[in-house]
């Protein structure tokens, strides 16, 4: 039997477009989350992404209004998130739920008017060089400009963190908001700064599946991605590189799931699709059963609201 | 000018203002969206939360609604006091409603007082095997309960889609995605004829007392405050911490679970593809909004069921997407956690005496 080597680039190249959404969410998330906030409304400021740039897009005609459209209105809707969490101190699980259960409503409302509208076409990059390298030409090139800044954002991400002032500031008011805010950072300025900042990456990844990936508007077309990418940012214990590689074994599964039901194999449709949330679970006992390690690198603050007398 | 001043204490009164302020926020945005969207905002507000309930049988329809919301709410209630987020109670509601439906399949044409009974234990226990898995995931592999349970969700649907679609299909029913009728035995006898409510609610009436004796009258509705409050004193106190974990997570999918068997024996009598509108995730504010009380559990259940009911009608008579019904439940809350500010803090306006 012969494999045709590029059709494995192929395939390897669906896995990576899959992966996409994942990692722009969970590493908004990521930087949110080492700020000490955990907003579980990823799921919701997604698929406002998703209706705004597909809303966008349609009435506009610009894909570039219709992608920072669809980012403007993540970080319009986390403004909520933090106006409630920050400000009026709420507790983070509960307003992150209202969040998600808001937005899926609204996307819901707005979208009524999209529904069965076809996509545009969204421009690749280097198409012409996809057949020049075998294998590794349809992985590098051909991609939509989002897709290149998925993959590169993880190494910002880790970048910003690590070696610059204001990634040491957003680790320190994650870790000790007390001495952050001893030291006279404004704690909630930054925090606020890190729930918007993750609200615009949720909504530049909706617009990724609205406008990219699956180019149309679909009720509830975020489908739990959302929660997957809070699991990998769990996955990754806070370190941007691991969602990289939590986010391709997760697109892996997507793709490998409708693979096999084009082999033919004799397994029932809905255990496939329900493969990628059984994996996220047994990954999660995997790396939660070492409490010691989950501690160490958690953010300390995280979840834990900060308010300071006066 | 206007000075905030915190509170010495959380005061009481206002513990239970908050809510009806909540309710009442929520109609004024909610009359706002709808005045953008280009609708006569006290006209469609009539229709969304008067005009449903106006008759017998709307009133039956409310009820009908509330009484998953109430239960579920009423078994969160347990998990959300000992700070225990169980946010997936959509699947152990599902779950629930899977295991009873097959042991009512079971007795296919048969008949019998004891059958129903069984079929509404099997619910029960249903929700609780779910409600364990992340239960006993937190407990001994410190695993995030509120991820593990939300992937449950998608994968009870799923089982649920396959069961009904697969091996559970009815075999004379062309296909449809849906299971045998059950015998009349297996099913929540009607209260009254010609509306739809049924005995069920009588499961989340019990349940509400039951709640309110254990929360207030039992040592162990003492621990679940007092865990609730601070982790650590709970710990120096000496409390059992994974039993309780546990616990609550079994009486909440419990809870669940039967909210289950009431949709699928009462007035359906089937199994098929969509047995919740995500009453599992509304209940979440059903707890929320009725203050973690019974009683006013309750009362949330039946604003809320209300949301329900008037995106139906305002769908039908002023052609208002039904999806405003989860806009308003969404705002509901946002409103109520905003609110509590005013618990912890007061506003006071200086300079206004001379």
């Amino acid at each position: 039997m012969i494999i045709d080597i590029n059709f494995i680039g192929l395939i390897i190249a669906s896995i990576m477009a899959s992966a996409v959404p994942l990692i722009l969410a969970s590493c908004g998330e990521l930087i949110t989350e080492r700020s000490g906030v955990l907003n579980l409304g990823v799921e919701g400021m997604m698929i406002i992404g998703a209706i705004s740039g597909f809303a966008l897009m349609t009435v506009t005609g610009s894909l570039i209004i219709a992608v920072f459209g669809a980012m403007l209105a993540g970080v319009l809707i986390s403004t909520i998130f933090a106006f409630l969490t920050q400000t009026l101190i709420t507790n983070h699980v509960a307003t992150g739920l209202a969040l998600t259960i808001f937005g899926i409503g609204i996307s819901a409302m707005i979208g009524k008017n999209f529904v069965g509208i076809p996509g545009k076409e969204f421009p690749v990059l280097f198409e012409g060089l996809k057949d020049t390298i075998p294998l590794l030409g349809p992985i590098l090139f051909g991609h939509s400009i989002v897709f290149y800044f998925a993959f590169a954002l993880p190494f910002i991400t880790s970048y910003f963190l690590k070696k610059t002032k204001i990634g040491l500031i957003v680790r320190a008011v994650g870790d000790s908001p007390d001495s952050a805010s001893n030291q006279g950072i404004n704690v909630r300025l930054v925090r606020y700064a890190c729930i918007l900042y993750g609200g615009a990456m949720s909504g530049l990844a909706g617009a990724y599946l609205s406008m990219i990936y699956t180019p149309q508007w679909i009720e509830n077309m975020t489908g739990g991605r959302g929660w997957i990418a809070l699991a990998l940012v769990v996955f990754s214990t806070w370190n941007p590189i691991k969602i990289l590689i939590g986010a391709m074994i997760f697109g892996g599964l997507t793709i490998i799931q409708f693979h096999m039901q084009a082999i033919g194999v004799r397994i029932p449709v809905q255990f496939l699709t329900a493969l990628p949330y059984i994996v996220t679970i047994i990954v999660l006992v995997v790396i939660s059963r070492d409490s010691r390690k989950i501690r160490l690198s958690t953010p300390s603050s995280l979840g834990k609201s900060f308010h300071k007398d006066n | 000018m206007i000075k905030i001043v915190k509170r010495d204490q959380p005061s009481r009164a206002i513990f239970f203002f908050t809510p009806v302020l909540a309710i009442f926020l929520t109609l004024v945005a909610g009359g706002l969206i709808f005045f953008i969207l280009g609708f006569k905002p006290f006209e469609a507000l009539k229709f969304f939360f008067i005009v449903p309930i106006a008759d017998k049988y709307g009133f039956s329809e409310l009820l009908l609604k509330a009484t998953p919301l109430c239960l579920i709410a009423i078994g969160l209630s347990f998990c959300f006091k000992s700070n225990n987020w169980n946010i997936g109670a959509e699947g152990q509601l599902t779950f629930g409603a899977i295991v009873s439906g097959g042991v009512a399949l079971l007795f296919y044409e048969q008949e019998g007082f004891y059958i129903l009974p069984i079929v509404i234990l099997a619910g029960a226990i249903g929700g609780m095997l779910y409600a364990s898995i992340p239960a006993i995931l937190k407990t001994y592999f410190n695993t995030n309960e509120i991820l593990v349970s939300l992937m449950l969700v998608y994968v009870s649907k799923l089982i649920l889609d396959y069961l009904v679609v697969g091996p559970w299909s009815n075999p004379e029913g062309f296909n449809f995605p849906e299971t045998r009728q059950f015998s009349d035995s297996a099913k929540l006898p009607l209260l009254f004829e010609g509306l739809r409510i049924h005995a069920g609610i009588f499961l989340a009436l019990a349940a509400v007392v039951i709640s309110w004796f254990v929360f207030y009258k039992t040592y162990l509705g003492f621990q679940m405050k007092v865990s609730g409050f601070s982790l650590k004193t709970a710990k120096y106190a000496g409390y059992k911490g994974k039993k309780m974990i546990i616990l609550v997570f079994l009486i909440s999918g419990a809870c669940a679970g039967l909210a289950g068997v009431g949709e699928i024996t009462g007035p359906i009598g089937q199994l098929h593809r969509e047995i919740s509108p995500d009453y599992g995730f509304t209940a979440i504010i059903v707890a929320f909004l009725g203050r973690l009380h019974p009683v006013g559990i309750i009362f949330a259940s039946l604003v809320v069921a209300i949301t329900y009911l008037g995106a139906e009608t305002a769908q039908i008579f002023m052609q208002i997407p039904k999806y405003t019904g989860q806009v308003f439940q969404g705002m509901i809350l946002f409103f109520l956690l905003a609110s509590d500010y005013l618990l912890f803090f007061k506003i006071k306006f200086i300079g206004s005496k001379k």
